[in-house]
């Protein structure tokens, strides 16, 4: 197994956030349970970045907010647009946000439909439609999956259409919420190798450490709805004490 | 695992077509209604919830307890899911699950599926939302027992539709099939009685907020009450007159007009059309039938372009 | 576990597999009808409809039997039928005893009951017919494309869709159920009657509120690629020459039947 070790060659971005920036961002759910307490966040164009954390950390409720289904205190800026409700369907097409259920994710009874849900409420002609479903697919390697029926699907083909059903939206951002979770190892290989060959920029919570090690040179670690680190990799992974004091392992 | 067909679905071929015709007539008026309440009334979230809903009823129908010597307790649902989701989105609800079973499982039949949407749909989420309305604000032990109650009616109000339908099909016989779906249904209802009752008790223990008081206004929430009373009512005094005295039934069926036939012939309710100046030839009778069955699309597609210009 | 004995679809290269879900739907549904109209006892119309039946078997490659095989499941409502064997007023064919009473078959009872059974037998093996050779998304397209209303189709897609996660979830908490109601051998499990359903009763209820917050997420997905109140669909298909012929030529069939069943 060739594990990349990327030390010598990256080095932090140097940039102000021109894909993603959020300053200060606060969220408490509607039964007062405070879940993020002053994220800041920067990413580049291009950069490839992990999100880890304990459960409960509070990665699933940014995500939420990185397209505006949730709406906290704060900023949040997109390709350097604040999120406001005129801009929200503009910032959805550039944010490709995947759930970490594929179940929930993939609420049409094909793949075809739910490959092409995206683009077509982006009110886009059907050629162009098609067109998109069809490059999505072939960018997860699931070309042939086009008529199947999505509960006749693996958890692991899930998983890929899934990203597709985003990619077909074109988004300049791609965040993913656990996509290796429940996967078996094949089916994670395949997933890595994936997202390591899409050329998008990524934002990707896990728990997968060996897959933090393997594919993103730069790691956010959150606790109790703070961002606690934020650095390269390798740098973060020696760290043992960062680590055990947030439950987090070295791979 | 199968899937295992519930016994109030009636297939294709037990009704007549007039019985099936009318059936349909009157579930998409109602129909018809429930789908422009729904769109003006409620919020983009609800396209989902109905869809998740109506996936939740028909798993739900299969969760079941054993009861005794082999029978099992299980749930319908109507009652259940107008008093979750409200009146009209649980009658969508119900008439998606029960389409599906139709065209996937070929639980009930497909000209027949008006009057099994209406039987199981539509009268069942009337008199549960009703009757469930009526005691809004009152004790939590009230409110469950009068849907425990509302919830057996309404299997009963199915059991009697649907034995009134195939008694006017002249399927069945109306001193027979009364009783026999009346008794067995009584306590397949309780099964249904206890299964509503006991989730509902879950739902409000767990998440209260979800089980508003409903988004109905006032006015709206009275004309249920009142519906849901007069459906039950209409079972209540119906089924044992039906069964004590089915010839005084009959009587008033004819009377009404209804059965233009003699006590002898209920079943002729459908071959007794013929068009006047073509005679009695097969020709007259099929034609009969294809204006008859064209006279009530034209009805249905105007009523339905009358709700959606409304709407 | 996967719930495929839910899907009735079955995958072939055939000329009713080619054809639009519409023609099919349709064709489906005047057939029902036509059985509706044919008179009591129109036996050579019910002949030909039968023939009717098991062309569309042979034309769908699924063998010639596939539908009769499976058309036993309208058989147990035929019982709700019993009656009008003794209830017709007719000529007296046999008497028999039962329990307390004496009852007369008649043989217009008997043309009746034998005609109801034949219109609903040939009516469910159409329908299972449609199905097994119409991909159900397909089907909610023809649904589509015949007017009705969008809010039921999606209804409908959604139903489809999580009817076999939901029915999964289902069968997790029987079996959850079943494991922890062992009992001590001889001895009735798990208290009584009430018991038990209270326990079917809070599954329900559980089931309820994760499919309540299934939905939540699910709209969550919707809203993240671009849902915004109003849905659109793409409707693949097209009817083709060869799809109006085919409906053309069945419902002349079919009107023959008719008059076949007059004559
Ligand atoms: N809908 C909700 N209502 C109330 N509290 C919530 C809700 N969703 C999440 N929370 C709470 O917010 C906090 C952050 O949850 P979140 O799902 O963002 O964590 P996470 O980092 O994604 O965890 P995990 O690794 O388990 O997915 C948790 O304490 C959680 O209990
Ligand atoms: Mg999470």
């Amino acid at each position: 197994m060739p594990v990349t070790h990327l030390k010598n060659t990256f080095v932090m971005p140097e940039c102000d956030g021109d894909i993603l920036y959020v300053n200060e961002l606060h969220f408490a759910y509607p039964d007062g349970h405070a879940a993020l307490n002053g994220v800041s966040l920067k990413l580049c164009e291009g950069d490839k970045v992990a999100l880890v954390g304990p459960n409960g950390a509070g990665k699933s409720t940014l995500m939420l907010h990185l397209n505006g289904i949730l709406r906290g205190r704060g900023d949040v800026e997109i390709a350097g647009m604040r999120l406001t409700r005129d801009n929200l369907p503009v910032v959805r097409s550039m944010v490709g946000l995947v759930f970490q259920s594929p179940d929930d994710q993939l609420f049409s009874p094909t793949v075809f439909e739910d490959v092409a849900f995206g683009p077509l409420h982006m009110g886009l002609p059907e050629d162009e439609v098609r067109a998109r479903v069809d490059a999505a697919l072939e960018a997860v390697r699931m070309s042939g999956y086009r008529d199947r029926l999505s509960h006749h699907l693996s958890v692991g083909e899930k998983k890929r259409i899934a990203i597709a059903t985003v990619l077909s939206m074109q988004p300049s951002l791609l965040v993913l919420d656990e996509p290796s979770a429940g996967l078996d190892p094949r089916a994670r290989r395949t997933l890595i190798n994936l997202l390591r060959e899409l050329p998008i920029t990524m934002l990707v919570s896990t728990h997968d450490m060996a897959m933090v090690k393997e594919l993103f040179p730069r790691t956010v670690v959150m606790d109790e709805g703070r961002v606690v680190a934020d650095g390269l990799t390798y740098e973060i992974l020696e760290d043992e004490s960062l680590l055990t004091a947030h439950g987090l392992e070295k791979p | 695992m199968l899937y295992t067909p519930a016994p109030l679905h009636i297939p294709d071929g037990f009704l007549s077509i007039l019985v099936s015709v009318v059936c349909w007539a009157i579930t998409i008026i109602v129909i018809g209604f429930a789908i422009s309440k729904t769109n003006k009334a409620l919020g983009e979230k609800q396209i989902p919830l109905m869809g998740v809903m109506a996936a939740f009823i028909f798993a739900a129908q299969m969760i079941n307890f054993p009861v005794a010597g082999g029978t099992s307790g299980h749930l319908l649902g109507g009652a259940l899911a107008a008093i979750v989701l409200g009146p009209w989105a649980g009658m969508l609800v119900m008439t998606a699950v029960i389409a599906v079973q139709a065209l996937l499982f070929q639980d009930g039949g497909l000209l027949v599926m008006g009057a099994n949407i209406l039987n199981m749909g539509l009268v069942t989420a009337a008199i549960g939302y009703g009757l469930y309305r009526s005691v809004a604000g009152q004790s939590k032990t009230v409110k469950l027992t009068v849907v425990g109650i509302a919830a057996w009616l309404s299997v009963m109000a199915g059991a009697l539709l649907t034995s009134l339908q195939l008694w006017l099909s002249g399927t069945s016989q109306l001193e027979i099939v009364i009783p026999a779906m009346l008794g067995v249904h009584a306590l397949i209802g309780l099964g249904e009685a206890l299964i509503t009752v006991f989730a509902l008790a879950f739902i409000i223990q767990t998440r209260p907020d979800l089980i508003g008081e409903g988004s109905e206004s006032a006015k709206a929430s009275r004309n249920w009450v009142f519906a849901g009373g007069i459906v039950s009512l209409l079972v209540v005094l119906l089924s044992p007159l039906a069964s004590a005295d089915p010839d005084g039934l009959e009587r008033v069926a004819k009377d009404l007009g209804f059965l233009s036939v003699g006590q002898d012939a209920p079943y002729q309710v459908i071959p007794d059309y013929t068009v006047p100046f073509l005679g009695e030839t097969a020709l007259s009778t099929i034609l009969a039938g294809v204006v008859g069955i064209l006279v009530v699309g034209v009805i249905i597609v105007l009523i339905a372009r009358g709700m959606k210009a409304k709407s | 576990m996967h719930f495929d004995a839910f899907d009735r679809y079955h995958e072939k290269e055939s000329f009713l597999h080619r054809l639009d879900p519409r023609v099919k739907v349709l064709v489906t549904v005047i057939f029902i009808v036509s059985n509706a109209l044919l008179p009591d006892g129109a036996w050579i119309a019910f002949l030909f409809a039968w023939l009717f039946v098991l062309a569309a078997n042979l034309f769908s490659q699924l063998g010639i039997g596939y539908s009769l095989k499976r058309s036993i499941i309208a058989l147990p409502f035929a019982l709700i039928a019993i009656t009008v064997l003794f209830s017709m007023p007719g000529k007296p064919l046999s008497t028999f005893h039962f329990l307390m009473w004496n009852l007369t078959i008649t043989d217009a009872g008997l043309l009746r009951f034998v005609s109801i059974l034949i219109r609903a037998w040939l009516s469910v093996q159409m329908a299972i017919l449609l199905v097994a050779v119409t991909r159900f998304p397909d089907l909610i397209h023809a649904l589509e494309h015949l007017r009705v209303p969008a809010i039921l189709t999606t209804i409908i897609a959604f139903l489809y869709r999580y009817l076999f996660v939901l029915t999964d979830e289902v069968f997790r908490l029987l079996r959850a159920r079943e494991s922890r109601s062992a009992a001590v051998p001889g001895s009735r499990s798990g208290g009584g009657v009430l018991w038990r359903a209270k326990v079917a009763g809070n599954m329900a209820g559980q089931l309820f509120l994760r499919s309540y917050e299934r939905s939540d997420r699910i709209y969550n997905a919707m809203i993240a690629r671009g849902y915004a109140g109003h849905l659109y669909t793409l409707n693949p298909h097209e009817m083709k020459s060869g799809d109006y012929f085919t409906t053309a030529f069945a419902v002349a069939v079919i009107f023959i039947l008719q008059i076949l069943g007059r004559l």
